[in-house]
Parts: C-alpha cells; structure tokens; sequence
C-alpha cells in the first residue's frame, strides 16, 4: 500500500482524492475541481490541511516543511508538489 | 414592653379588650341582647356588668333593630358604643340600620357626622345549630362601602382588634367565629393595637397562596402540615379585614407562589372568595400557573346532622385536594 | 434497582433525537462511559454514553424512532437510585441535576386525573379542550421571553397544562417529557439552522454581553511554534489554535467568572475548564464540543484531541459527554482573514473568546514600528457575573500566557 512507485501515473489523482476524502468524509469527491482550492470549494480549515498533510506524509512517506504547505490546498497543486519531490510519480 | 405570653382563651381575649376599653375611655359601653346578667351568648361580657354597672353594660330588648340604631345614634352623639348582636343571623334584622344608616351617614353629611360604632357579632357553622344560625355572612357585609369588616382568627388580634376598631372613624364590625370562642392560646402581652390594615401570612409557603380568615385558618393551617408531607408548600394568608381587602400583601404572595386557592365558609356565589378570586384574576393574571380555586361551604342551607354539616362545610380533605389539583399531583 | 436510560439533553437547542442504533443489547453489562447507543441530532450522529456501570435489563425504544428529550429508551439494572445524569459531573453540573429532577411520571399520566370517583373530595375540573394548547398564563408570558415553543414542551400542570416551571426547565436547557418532535423541515441541516438560531436568540435576548477587544504582538508565539514544528514530523506539528486554546484555558482556571453556567439561581462555576472550541459545519453551521479539563493536558495532547474531535465533527461522531459539557468557548476565524469577531455566548455559558487571524501589522516596538504578527483577542462576557475590569484581566491573562508560548 505504501508503494507508490508502483501505482501508475494516472491513478495519482485518485489516490490523492482518496486521502482527501479520508481527511473529510463530509465531501463529495465527484464534486471536487482540481483547479480551485479545497478552501474555496468546500471551507477546508487550517485543521483540515494539517490532516491533509499527515495524511500525505504518512502515505507518501516524505517530510513536508510546514512552508510547503500552502502547495497542498489544491487538488492540482497537492498532485505537482508530489510529483516535483518524488519524481518517481 | 415584655414579650412575654400568658396562657388564655379566645374569649378571655375578648373580654380583656372589652374591659381595657371600658376602662380607658368613659364614652365606651356595651349594649346587646343578655350581655348583663346572662353575660352574653357566648359568655363573652360575663362578669363585666359586676365590674362596670349597668349604665356601660346594658342589656336591651330583643330587637335589633333598636339597639343597633341606638348605637348609631350615641354614635353620633359622641359616645363609643361597643353593640353586640348575638350571631351574624340575627343582624339581618338590623340590616336597615347599618347598610342604610351606619355605612352612608358620614359620606351622606360629607364628613360632618361619623359614625365610631363598633358592632360585635358571631358568625360560622360547625355547633349542629341548624340553618338558620349557622350563616357566614360577612362576605355580604364586605360588599358595603363604609363599612370596615373585620374577623379575628388568632388570640392576640381577639386582644388587639378592639382597640383598632374604636379608633377607627368609621363603623366597624367584628365577626368571632363560634369555634373559636374555646379556643385556648398564648396571648402576647405586649401585642397592644392589632394593624388592621394589613393581612398576615400565618405560614410561608412556595407553592399555593391561600387566602382565608376565622376560624377556617385553622383547617387551612392543617392541610398545609399534611401537604407539606407531599412536598407541596401552602402560603396561608390570614386576611383579617375583609373589607377593605388588603390587596398588596395578597398579590405579592400570590405572585410568588403563582397559585391562588380561597378558603372561607361562605358560599361560592357572589361570596368573598369570589371578589378575591377575581381580584387575583385582575391584577396577577400573567403570574398565574394555575386556576383559582375556592373551597367554600356547600351551597346549601347549612344542614343540621352532623355529618351533613361537616360534608358542607370546607375540610381539610377538600383544601388537600384542590392544592392536588392545582398543582398536578394526585392525593 | 432499575433505572431509566433516556434521551439526553445534548444542548438548550435539542428538542428530540433519532435513535440510529444501539450498540448494546438486553443482558449486557456496561462500563460509565461505554458508548450505548448512536443518536442522530441536529449536531449529527452523536455516540451516547452511560453515565454508570449497570446491566441492560430492557430497551424499549426501536431503531429509527425519533423522540423527545427525555424519553426513557432503555431500563438499565444498575446501583444508583436516581436517574442518570446526561453529563459527567462537575462538567454540567446543573444541567445533570436538572435531569435529576425529572421524576419518571412527572407530567405523563395526565389523561384520567380528574376521575368522578371521588367527587365529593376533589375539586370539579374543567374538562380539557381538544386543540388548544394549554398553558398558564405565567409560562405564556415567561416562554414568550424565553422564545420558547410552547407547543413542544409537555406540561406537567393540571391536565397537561404547560407551567412557568416547565417552560424554564427547558429555557434553562434542563430536559423534560415533551410530546414528539416532527423532523424539522429541510432536514438536519435545517435543523443545526434552528438549533443555533434558538440558542443565539435566546443567548441575544437574555445574556448582557459586555465586549473587550485586546491587540497583541505574536512574534513571540509564531517564532516559537515554527521553531517547534521545524523538528518535528508532520503529525507532531502543532497548530496555533492549540496555543490558543491553551492560553484560554488557563486564563480561565486562573481568574473565575468566566467558566461556568447561569441558571436562574446564580451563576454556578465550573469545577474544571472544559473547553467548547466552536468548529464549523461543512456547508454553514457550527458546533462546539468540548475538550476536558483543557488548562491542565498539554499542547500535543490538545493537539491531538482537537484533531480527533475535528475529525469526530467532519464525521458525525461526536460523543454525547463532549458536546454538552463545555464551561466556555473559544471561537476563532483566523482561516478567513478577519481581523476582529465579536463572538455571541452560548447559553448557558457565561463568556466566549474570540480570536481574529494573525496578520502582519505595524506595531510599535521601543519607539520604532515593525512589520509584526498581530491577533485580536475579544471578549464576550456575561454582565450577570462579571464586569469589565474582570474582563479585562482575563484578557491580559490569555495574553500574557501567549507571549511565552514556551510555557504553555
């Protein structure tokens, strides 16, 4: 589960929509548009990023600086920075 | 002043004022029907014509009428007659004379000729004495502008209502109820002059304000000891002028408590519960949590078998009831 | 030895709940704080506790069937003669009482009080009406202050008529038999609406809230925080809500009067601080469970806490203990910008502290002025119980303590 080299490239999206989802329950993942930012869809509060974040942590295994958290307040945003820290994606 | 107490009857409480007053002011005197050498109807003046002579303790023919309109006129003659009717049945015979004269000639004359009289009279039920002397009339009587109503219930307003009462300009009429004649007691000493402005709150209670007077205080007082057992907390008032009503102390109780229950051995139609009721209605509706209730005498005339007359008259089982009632628990 | 196990009250704005599912069933044995059964309120599904160790002897209400607070759902065989509290004690101590107080019968077994049988002992009734709602006219004029909605309240007065105690046992959030609740239109989400506009209506009629609004530099706290999450991974990081929370926490501990409830006795003060933290609802509404004993558990474990209650709120499983146990509330709209709130107290609750985002600002320092971290503190305080200069020592106090974060 936790070996992400393996997923195909077209399944990031999902995978990252999954952690989204699993982070706030109360979303509709069908609903969520990749260029706009969770807080201006759905008022994704500072607690919510930060359970993003260790969501993402914990299942992409890298550290995230607490500056780079603004780069994960979006669904195309989240999906560029994993791929810019592993390249492997 | 010594607040020391001394052990007496109702009675003795009267004739202690009597005899205070006979002595204090020489245009005091007794007149009624056997109150000399009987020493009254219910022994009330025994021993004072020994003490005072039959020129302050006389006793008069039997009608009522006369001796009641001789009161007004030493009256109004400067003298403080002090007249005692047997019982309130029998002053409808003089009832021409206080409604008509003793209530209005002060107002009629625009103050020049007051009328300081002091009629005495029993009142009540409860002695088997049949229907036609058994009434509770001084619901009637508190209906007539002029007049001052008063009734006693306790030993030390027995002592101290007297006086009040001579002091007062207008005509005033103390009903003794007859159950309480034996009634034996403490007396304050130091009670001096009753207030007969004011009602008293013989209890404080949270739950129900009854509003009672005689001899019914009593009963009241009993059912409030067996309710409070259940939890439910009776304010009894003790009116103690019934005319004019004293209707701040009756409204701030019944705001506090919320619920007001009469008491009185009247009968409900047109009687005093009614104008008390009503007056709870006027002036506390929004306060009230429950309906006004009454307890009165069945509106019957007052039968003689024991057993009927206890069933008509106010009990202490019919106060607990509707102090069920009005707040929802069952007996 | 039975007792009843009923609907509790989980706030002044719950009315009634839908039973979802039980999580126990007849013979078993429960532990004080064992979830028994999930209840769907305005708030959500909430997971409702037992207050006492006891064995379920019976349930007597079905899943999906919506009744009023107060409702008995369950017999338990347990120790305790009284009624279980809804809330651990002392956290709502008045609120658990008053659940207490609600005699099993009271105000039921109405129908039939006035039977013939004993005419010449009890007092002629009259019989009631059908439609009519029927209440005294002193809880007419006390609901009318209250706002409350007589026709949901069940009165325990002669033949069911709704009195002055009845409307302020629910004006003063006590639960009490009510006759069923429809769902209210529009659904649960409606439902918060109603919830939140009974309570702030209530809380805006009632409560003299005096305001105080403090500024204060968080160069200090921001510094410390991004010292403390650098070295950290990411679920160790602390969020600046958990500083706030903290600091208010303590300042409460430190000065009394603004953790605790108003009754219409007085103000009873909270034994503990439990911190109600006003999160927000997905789509518009608010609820704000408490964390325990805030002043006394550390950052992480605040932390951690508010997480899971976060979480907990996102879900719908909030537990029944900590969403009416609050003894003051923390509000905060540093996500959107906003530079000051003036929060609205929940009743019964007597103060609320609201803290605006922290921005960058001008600030003078030593004569000069810098580019600094600022936040707006404010206060929501009951007049009842505290005054202005009170106020604004509590204040001081939540500052002081956010200018050594290293302390907290």
């Amino acid at each position: 589960m936790n070996d992400f080299s393996a997923a195909p490239n077209a399944a990031l999206d999902a995978r990252v929509l999954d952690l989204l989802v699993g982070v706030a329950p109360d979303i509709d993942p069908a609903a969520v548009r990749a260029d706009l930012d969770f807080r201006d869809q759905f008022d994704f509060d500072s607690m919510d990023l930060f359970n993003f974040a260790v969501a993402i942590h914990a299942a992409f295994g890298i550290e995230i600086p607490e500056r780079d958290y603004r780069q994960l307040t979006g669904l195309a945003k989240c999906v560029a920075y994993l791929r810019s820290r592993l390249p492997q994606l | 002043m010594s607040a020391s107490v001394s052990r007496t009857t109702y009675r003795e409480a009267l004739r202690g004022a009597l005899r205070e007053a006979l002595t204090a002011d020489p245009r005091v005197f007794l007149m009624g029907e056997d109150i000399g050498r009987y020493g009254g109807c219910y022994a009330v003046t025994k021993s004072l014509l020994a003490e005072f002579g039959e020129e302050r303790i006389r006793d008069t023919p039997l009608s009522e009428s006369a001796f009641v309109g001789a009161g007004i006129g030493a009256a109004l003659g400067g003298m403080r007659p002090i007249v005692e009717i047997m019982t309130v049945n029998f002053s409808l015979l003089a009832l021409d004379q206080i409604l008509n004269n003793a209530a209005t000639l002060c107002h009629m004359s625009a103050g020049q000729c007051p009328v300081p009289l002091v009629i005495r009279m029993a009142t009540g039920a409860g002695r088997q004495l049949a229907a036609q002397h058994s009434h509770s009339l001084e619901g009637w009587y508190a209906h007539i502008p002029g007049l001052r109503i008063v009734a006693p219930a306790t030993i030390d307003d027995a002592r101290g209502m007297l006086r009040a009462a001579l002091l007062c300009p207008d005509p005033v009429l103390m009903f003794e109820h007859i159950g309480l004649f034996n009634m034996e007691g403490d007396l304050t000493e130091a009670a001096g002059v009753a207030d007969i402005e004011r009602a008293a709150i013989r209890r404080t209670g949270r739950d129900i304000t009854v509003l009672t007077y005689g001899a019914s205080l009593y009963r009241c007082l009993e059912a409030a000891t067996e309710l409070s057992a259940a939890g439910i907390e009776l304010e009894v008032v003790d009116l103690r002028t019934l005319r004019p009503l004293d209707d701040a102390t009756i409204i701030k109780s019944v705001r506090r408590t919320r619920r007001a229950l009469m008491v009185d051995e009247g009968w409900k139609s047109g009687g005093l519960s009614a104008e008390l009721g009503m007056r709870v209605v006027e002036q506390a509706f929004f306060d009230l949590d429950a309906p006004v209730m009454r307890v009165c005498t069945a509106e019957v005339p007052i039968p003689y078998p024991k057993h009927l007359e206890d069933a008509a008259l106010p009990s202490v089982g019919r106060i607990v009831a509707a102090a069920h009632a009005m707040v929802a628990h069952e007996p | 030895m039975s007792r009843e196990f009923r609907m509790p009250s989980l706030g002044a704005d719950m009315e009634a709940g839908t039973l979802v599912e039980w999580r126990v069933v007849p013979g078993a044995r429960v532990r004080r704080g064992d979830v028994v059964a999930l209840v769907e309120t305005e708030k959500g599904i909430i997971d409702i506790e037992s207050y006492e160790d006891g064995i379920v002897e019976r349930l007597t209400v079905a899943p999906g069937a919506r009744v009023p607070v107060g409702t008995p759902l369950a017999l338990f065989q347990g120790e305790a003669a009284a009624p279980a509290p809804e809330m651990p004690r002392p956290a709502a101590t008045a609120a658990a009482a008053s659940s207490g107080t609600v005699p099993a019968a009271h105000g039921i077994a109405v129908p039939g009080l006035g039977s013939p049988r004993d005419a010449g002992k009890t007092v002629a009734r009259a019989a009631p009406s059908a439609q009519r709602l029927r209440a005294s006219p002193a809880a007419r004029v006390r609901a009318a202050a209250l706002g409350v909605d007589l026709g949901r309240i069940q009165g325990s007065g002669p033949q069911g008529v709704v009195t002055l105690q009845d409307v302020e046992r629910i004006g003063g959030r006590e639960p009490a038999p009510r006759v069923a609740t429809p769902e209210p239109p529009g659904g649960a989400r409606a439902g918060m609406r109603n919830a939140i506009a009974a309570a702030m209506g209530r809380s805006k009629r009632e409560i003299p809230h005096y305001y105080l609004q403090l500024a204060m530099d968080m160069q200090p706290a921001v510094n410390w925080l991004t010292a403390f999450n650098q070295e950290r991974p990411v679920p160790e990081r602390l969020l600046i809500a958990v500083l706030l929370i903290k600091a208010a926490a303590l300042a409460a501990a430190e000065k009394p009067g603004f953790s605790g409830y108003f009754r219409p006795a007085g103000f009873e003060p909270a034994a503990q601080v439990h911190m109600g933290v006003a999160i927000a609802v997905r789509g518009g509404g608010l609820v704000a469970p408490a964390i325990f004993e805030a002043d006394r558990k550390s950052l992480a474990t605040i932390m951690h806490e508010l997480q899971d209650l976060v979480g907990r709120v996102r879900a719908g499983h909030m537990r029944s203990s900590e969403i009416s146990s609050a003894t003051l509330t923390v509000t905060s709209l540093g996500e959107e910008g906003v530079d000051v709130l003036y929060p609205v107290i929940y009743p019964p609750q007597v103060a609320i502290v609201g803290f605006g985002s922290v921005l960058e600002r001008p600030w003078a320092v030593n004569g000069r002025l810098e580019a600094r971290p600022v936040l707006n503190i404010t206060l929501a305080a009951d007049h009842r119980v505290t005054d202005g200069r009170q106020g604004a020592q509590f204040l001081a106090r939540i500052r002081d303590h956010l200018a050594r974060p290293g302390e907290l």
